[in-house]
């Protein structure tokens, strides 16, 4: 996943660094999914259906001026003709295979991925120890028991999730695609698995497309098709495609056998969805096909009747199977730190052994000369007739097998039951997560997402959040605002609260009723100026902006049925959100874009339809940042039409206009800016006839130049796109989330660190800063936005020396206590712009950035490359520990969320691309924060005391073992049996620990929220460190200092067996750390009571069932013991005895040291949630009067 | 104008058509983690009560256990190095294992208090590891119950067979090195009569040893490791075997002998006439005859009712103890001011 998920950002990088180096949010957008689809060319010629094709080609994105296709390396496919396809490469057919097994591999596969795992290793290294008959401790079934059951458990989840797929394979593979027969010349019925490169299919409207196809034909004259690639890319936007006008007029069917179809070289299969490279030889000639010319498996046919294609890539070959892959496999924290417990705990483990060998061997020298008779040892056989050693070779000997015998025997130190115990959990808690209401976003009908099933825990332990600003914090769903028309503002619209009927217009069309589907409020005063006809200045320009903005753009109006048949609602499809926002705002005002085809527009200017003419369009670039398009309208003009960013259009507007005008629009552009809008200029020309026919000429020859057309169409478009009259400028909201400043200051109570990272120019980014409360007016901002390294050098040292100061201010307690930052400095805030950053990361300067951004509270970053935020983020990973979140939905947030330690992908307007990437998927920004606060602090501290609890419950079973073996001459014997001794960490304890890890709660929903410092607990590592694992072992070797000794000397010269002190002392240990278990629980639900009491119970039934067997030497030694008083008085004693320090060090901890959650239980539990608010408040006031 | 029409059908164009598949999680108290649940918490009272109820639980019985201890008259008679020639070791060895050196020990012991019947005759060893790794496995539990399974040996060496190759039966360490001790008791002239019947437990007898299992080819090998048996009685009645194939847990260990029926009297004195047999001198073993009365607590172990006393004391103690912290720093529980953001707003 990470190998392809970065592909793909690469490849948007450059266009990122365009968009945000462009602060022209229309065109950025656009040209952001210009790559995804390159539909939006629909430039108009006097000729268009001829023009048309060079030119789309020519302004695909990626186009192939830089990639010549080389002849080696591509794929020919025959159209029509699938045995003759490229010989020299086997083409797969068109069948899936998701699943990862068959029938026959399942086993040795599935088997040598779980062994992957290292600790699998160890206990498989055991097992084989084991049966070697000199070492052998355990049966057999029973030392291999354990390992036995955690590999079944994983192979059967394996094996299920992979019959699902299985199914679905099934099920995809047989759908039914007509193919074209050569032989007949009609399309048949075949099942998609069939289908093979080469062949001509047919699909029809809201049909599947079954493989990667280069269009041949569709219904519509033009050859255009639209798709929806829901299921690809998550954009839910149709994307426009093309059959080439070759192909078009003579489609392959009845009417035109295929025996003289052309040839298709295209590119080797490959990820990129956006991208794709070929030429189709058709009757001799040579056209080039691109991204534009494919649809992808995946993706469905809208609002088309049929298309006819030609498949080219199949099966696992297409371009949506190439990119499907798992999730990213990252590790929790708290597992790494766990590594290293565990290697503590291998460390003890080898102690006990070395001690028990040791001890072996002293007491095998001791008595060396015992030995010979004592009838418990005898070292001599002498069944043979001849004498000789019986199973003993030497001192040397004896303590090596002693050695690796108690390995075997005290393996459990390294719990094997936790590694699966801790994927239940975590399954657990997703299944808690994914099913939380609270996670759940109305507005796309998603769900929380649990992508990484491995970093649960990391949720309760961030430090640092890197959010992306558009899409994230935003909606991404942009409204008109303002107008700025010849440096008049028009706000009206902005403030008026009254939603003003006037600015509907309504399009009666005969019977029909024509309305856009989104209104805008409008200010009155422009409204009126429009409809007055007189012919002001102000008017005319005013018409003309509206005008502008409803032509140069490249939206789609769709016209959509409504439930009221006789009203229809035109619905703008396009690919950027500001396009479909300026276009919704002319048609308020009047202006209503009402028809698009291939070579002129419908407009609906106030009333009147008139038709336009589109003769040429330049798109976006990331030199010009701005667009153009040029019309000739029913009066016979021909109009340039330029928007783009003010920077871009003020360098090329015409020197004699009033300086005054100019001055106003930009005091008006600032002012828009500072709200936080996104701002753009709008421009036009009018053309004489002769700049029109040179720039045809120009134009012309660009397109039907070989090499490096883009460039020449970008040097015609510069050419024209000059002495502008600048018409006005608009300004777009682009809407905060819901909830965006309430979750931010929560986050900051949380003493998380809010770090925003956006492609948007300084000003938007500071405005949204402020508007989402990321920023306040008490900040002091520290501003680096330099052009040298020299410059940034002396920016970051200033900044050092002025963050010094405020440090050695003395702090002030009360807006510490508000803001509960806790800090003891003056707030600082730190914005700097990807052109610094250039120069400051991967430099020496590095260092100093992350001193003067730690210190501050809240850093912005703006104009940042994609590459350059995952920069920032591992500029905290490494150096420092703590952990970072990254939180994004675009693909230019890939890289950063496969960065961080947690990456988080939105699921909204962009593609799935960050979600694809991502380790969770949710609808919301404002989600991170029950996320976090909630379930992160639940699975953190779950997860914690699980990974400690576990190690102290082995722990204690291993001690009990190891003190008996001193009082058998260090020989391995255990007096436990060896089935309860397998069966100990897998049946007796397992199931408490694992309902505590999923359902336990310190602390209600409604206080975590509430109290959003109580979060801090997780970023202190309170619940899992090494004090508390040493004090967890402490506890652990007393308990096993109690349940031995106890029974030890209650049994000492007396006439006990060794199974039924076995038996007592199982039973003791298993109740005991069920107990210990019991006392640390927080909520007991009966789910929990069933399994703590239940657990203890099953122990009883297997205990009794293993001394109903009578070939073991412990047989009905449980029934014996149990009749004696003083089996219940041990029992009991051992209980009490090994819970007093723990339960009275817990009491005396809670009471004297409470930590904020131990008092938050408190409130929890005795309501005082209203109170302890009124309290804090009453404080606050009173420190005020102090 | 088309005012209400335009609202209205703007409204209409807003609002979606409910969606048929929603995606949102049913509702449900346990999916939202809202079960309802009880939340304990050590308050101050729970933290008392619970060590007073322990106190007041552990004194009693450690107090009853003590008395039942002290009720229990022991006689302990360690005979190993009295009943034995020579001063080394090897010495004694030797003489241990002379089959013509008569092994008959006369001894005396004085009964300290009255003892009512039953009197539990035991025999102690000390320092005889029957819990040793290649002790405790050297046998076989099939041929034991099995009289088709005489042949089955595995798992005895180093007693499978005989040198000939007939297996033995019982096979194994375990059997091979059956006590073989015996003593007989008379006070004055009257002898004490030992009653060896049912020393064993009774579902050994029934299920773990065959009644139509007969020894063969014991004690014939060219080393005699303890007792041999009467091949014309069944397993399921060689009580001192069966005592004995139940391995001790510890290296000191007693194992019934018997039981004497009638009640001996304080000051009276009891001639015990041992046949000492048993060769533990070649690893320094002790050996001890015991003759002890029972109580419901089993034998004379003081430990218990210490270990009670000792825990329900402390439990009295810290139940003292808290009470003193509650009151001399008194906490009201859950007061936010407590929080640590809000007692130290500068920092933590």
């Amino acid at each position: 996943m990470a190998g392809d998920g970065l592909t793909i950002s690469r490849e948007e990088e450059e266009e990122e660094e365009e968009r945000s180096l462009a602060p022209l949010p229309s065109s950025g957008r656009h040209h952001r999914r210009k790559s995804s689809a390159s539909a939006a060319s629909r430039d108009g010629f006097p000729n268009p259906a001829h023009v048309r094709h060079l030119s789309r080609t020519e302004t695909e994105r990626l186009a192939s001026s830089q990639r010549e296709l080389a002849d080696s390396n591509s794929r020919i496919v025959f159209i029509g003709d699938p045995g003759g396809s490229d010989p020299r490469f086997e083409t797969p057919r068109n069948s899936i295979r998701t699943a990862k097994y068959s029938p026959i591999t399942f086993l040795p596969r599935n088997l040598f991925e779980q062994f992957r795992r290292l600790s699998y290793i160890y206990f498989l290294a055991i097992v084989i120890l084991n049966q070697l008959p000199q070492l052998a401790v355990f049966g057999r079934g029973a030392s291999a028991l354990p390992l036995a059951f955690v590999l079944l458990v994983t192979a059967v989840k394996d094996a299920y999730e992979d019959w699902r797929r299985h199914r679905s394979d099934r099920i995809e593979n047989n759908r039914a695609a007509s193919v074209l027969d050569p032989q007949s010349g009609r399309f048949l019925s075949k099942r998609w698995k069939e289908v093979r490169v080469g062949e001509v299919l047919k699909v029809l409207a809201n049909e599947s497309i079954p493989c990667d196809m280069v269009l041949l034909a569709t219904s519509d004259p033009t050859g255009v098709a639209y798709i929806q690639t829901i299921n690809l890319d998550g954009e839910s936007n149709l994307k426009t495609r093309y059959a080439k006008q070759e192909t078009m007029s003579r489609p392959p069917g009845e009417d035109h056998p295929v025996d003289s179809a052309g040839v298709i070289r295209c590119e080797q299969p490959n990820r990129n969805i956006y991208g794709f490279l070929g030429n189709m030889e058709v009757d001799g000639k040579r056209v080039s096909l691109g991204p534009a010319n494919i649809i992808l498996r995946g993706c469905e046919l809208k609002n088309t009747a049929w298309v006819i294609g030609v498949a080219v890539y199949t099966g696992s070959e297409t371009k949506v199977m190439l990119n499907s892959s798992g999730a990213p496999s990252k590790r929790s924290r708290l597992e790494t730190r766990m590594n290293r417990e565990t290697l503590l705990l291998s460390a003890i483990l080898i102690a006990l052994c070395s001690v028990v060998a040791i001890c072996n061997g002293i007491w095998l020298g001791n008595h060396s000369d015992d030995l010979e008779l004592a009838q418990f040892f005898r070292k001599r056989d002498y069944s043979d007739g001849d004498d000789k050693k019986y199973n003993y070779s030497g001192i040397g000997t004896q303590v090596f097998f002693a050695f690796l015998m108690s390995v075997i025997v005290f393996q459990i130190m390294i719990p094997i039951s936790l590694y699966i115990s801790m994927e239940l959990v975590r399954l657990g808690q997703a299944y808690f997560m994914v099913r939380d209401a609270n996670l759940y976003d109305e507005s796309s009908n998603s769900r929380f997402q649990c992508r990484a099933l491995n970093i649960n825990e990391d949720l309760g332990q961030i430090k640092y959040v890197f959010s992306d600003k558009t899409g994230t914090l935003t909606e991404n769903k942009m409204e008109f605002q303002c107008a700025s028309i010849r440096g008049v503002d028009y706000s009206g619209g902005r403030v008026s609260s009254r939603d003003n009927g006037e600015a509907h217009y309504i399009l009666a069309a005969g019977k029909q009723i024509l309305k856009p589907k989104m209104s805008v409020k409008t200010d009155p005063e422009l409204v009126r100026l429009l409809k007055n006809k007189g012919d002001t200045e102000q008017g005319k320009r005013a018409r003309e902006f509206f005008l502008a903005l409803a032509c140069c753009n490249t939206i789609v109006p769709l016209v959509v049925d409504t439930s009221d048949p006789k009203q229809k609602l035109i619905d703008y499809q396009g690919e950027s959100p500001d396009e479909q926002a300026l276009a919704y705002a002319a048609a308020s005002y009047g202006f209503v874009l009402i028809e698009r085809t291939s070579g002129h527009i419908i407009i609906d200017v106030l009333g009147n339809r008139q038709r336009y003419d589109v003769l040429g369009l330049h798109e976006f670039d990331s030199d010009r940042k701005r667009m153009s398009v040029i019309v000739c309208g029913p009066d016979k003009t021909i109009n340039l039409f330029v928007k783009g960013a003010d920077n871009s259009m003020f360098g090329i507007i015409q020197n004699k206009v009033d300086l005054s005008m100019i001055d106003a629009t930009k005091a008006n552009l600032h002012a828009y800016s500072s709200l936080g809008l996104r701002t753009l200029v709008v421009g036009m020309r009018e053309l004489s006839r002769k700049e029109f026919e040179e720039w045809q000429s120009a134009y012309e020859n660009a397109n039907t130049s070989l090499m490096g057309r883009g460039k020449l169409l970008r040097a015609v478009a510069s050419n024209v796109e000059r002495e502008l009259h600048i018409l006005g400028a608009s300004g777009i909201e682009d809407k905060l989330q819901e909830g965006v400043p309430e979750a931010i200051e929560s986050m900051r109570q949380a003493g998380i660190k809010v770090w925003v990272l956006t492609g948007d120019k300084q000003e938007t980014a500071i405005s949204i800063g402020f508007s989402c409360k990321l920023l306040t007016e008490a900040m002091t901002q520290i501003v680096i936005n330099c052009n040298s390294e020299e410059s940034c050098r002396n920016k970051l040292q200033d900044a050092v020396a002025m963050y010094r100061k405020f440090a050695v201010i003395s702090p002030d307690p009360f807006e510490n206590a508000l803001t509960g930052t806790g800090s003891t400095k003056v707030s600082m805030a730190l914005i700097i712009d990807g052109i610094s950053l250039v120069y400051i990361l991967k430099t020496k300067l590095e260092e100093e950035l992350f001193k003067v951004a730690t210190a501050c509270d809240v850093v912005l970053c703006c104009r940042v490359a994609p590459l350059q935020k995952a920069g920032i983020v591992s500029l905290i990973k490494s150096r420092t520990d703590d952990m970072t979140l990254a939180i994004g939905d675009g693909a230019n947030d890939v890289s950063m969320i496969q960065t961080a330690d947690v990456g988080i992908g939105i699921s909204g307007q962009e593609g799935r691309q960050a979600v694809m990437a991502s380790d969770f998927a949710m609808g919301q920004f404002r989600f991170l924060v029950p996320l976090l606060l909630v379930h992160g602090h639940w699975n953190y501290q779950r997860m914690a005391y699980m990974i400690l609890y576990n190690f102290y419950r082995n722990a204690v079973f291993v001690f009990i073992l190891f003190w008996y073996v001193l009082y058998t001459a260090y020989t391995l014997t255990t007096a436990i049996t060896e089935w309860s001794t397998v069966l100990y960490s897998i049946v007796y304890t397992a199931l408490p620990t694992i309902v505590v890890g999923v359902l336990d709660k310190d602390l209600s929903r409604k206080t975590l929220m509430k109290y959003p410092q109580l979060y801090r607990s997780g970023q202190r590592d309170e619940r899992y460190n090494l004090k508390l694992f040493t004090l967890t072992m402490m506890d652990a070797v007393w308990q096993s200092v109690a349940t031995f000794y106890i029974p030890y000397l209650a049994y000492r010269q007396s006439t006990v067996d060794v199974s039924s002190l076995g038996d007592l002392w199982i039973l003791a240990v298993v109740i005991l750390v069920n107990i210990h278990l019991a006392t640390d629980v927080f909520r007991w639900y009966w789910i929990t009571h069933v399994a703590v009491w239940g657990c203890i119970g099953a122990t009883l039934i297997c205990v009794i069932i293993i001394d109903c067997i009578w070939t073991l030497p412990g047989y009905w030694a449980i029934f014996k013991i149990m009749g004696t008083g003083l089996f219940w008085l041990c029992l009991l004693g051992v209980i009490v005895a090994g819970m007093l320090p723990h339960f009275s060090v817990k009491a005396l901890k809670e009471y004297l040291m409470p930590s904020d959650i131990q008092i938050a239980r408190e409130m929890d539990k005795f309501r005082r949630i209203n109170a302890a608010t009124m309290e804090i408040q009453m404080n606050r006031f009173s420190m005020l009067q102090l | 104008m088309n005012n209400s029409a335009a609202s209205t059908s703007s409204g209409s164009g807003d609002v979606p058509a409910p969606r048929r598949n929603s995606n949102r999680p049913k509702y449900s108290r346990f999916t939202q983690q809202e079960l309802p649940a009880c939340k304990p918490i050590l308050t101050p009272r729970w933290v008392i009560t619970v060590f007073t109820l322990i106190g007041v639980i552990f004194v009693p019985i450690g107090v009853a256990a003590l008395m039942a201890s002290n009720k229990v008259v022991e006689i302990v008679y360690r005979y190993d190095a009295v009943c034995i020639h020579g001063n080394t070791k090897d010495e004694k060895v030797a003489y241990i294992q002379n089959a013509n050196t008569s092994k008959t020990c006369i001894i005396t012991l004085t009964v300290p208090k009255d003892m009512d019947q039953p009197i539990y005759v035991y025999y102690q060893l000390d320092n005889f590891y029957q819990n040793h790794r290649r002790y405790v496995k050297s046998r076989n539990d099939a041929q034991l119950k099995d009289s088709d399974k005489a042949n089955d040996t595995s798992g005895c060496d180093p007693e499978k067979t005989t040198p000939d190759g007939s297996p033995i039966l019982p096979c194994g360490l375990i059997a091979w090195s059956l006590f073989n001790d015996t003593y007989s008791f008379s006070i004055g002239n009257q002898n004490l009569t030992v009653n060896k019947v049912g020393i064993s437990w009774k579902s050994d007898r029934d299920h773990k040893f065959g009644d139509n299992v007969f020894p063969r080819n014991f004690q014939n090998g060219t080393m005699k490791g303890g007792a041999s048996l009467n091949e014309s009685i069944p397993l399921s009645q060689q009580e001192d075997l069966i005592v004995w194939m139940r391995t001790a847990a510890l290296p000191t260990f007693r194992k019934p002998y018997g039981k004497i029926e009638q009640n001996l009297r304080v000051n009276e004195t009891i001639t015990v006439i041992i046949q000492n047999y048993y060769n533990t001198y070649s690893f320094s073993g002790k050996k001890k005859l015991v003759l002890s009365t029972s109580s419901w607590l089993g034998g004379k172990n003081d430990f218990t009712g210490i270990a009670y006393l000792t825990i329900g004391g402390l439990c009295f103690f810290l139940a003292t103890a808290f009470t003193v912290v509650y009151l001399v720093k008194p906490r009201k529980l859950g007061d936010p001011s407590y929080l640590s953001w809000n007692r130290n707003p500068s920092g933590h």
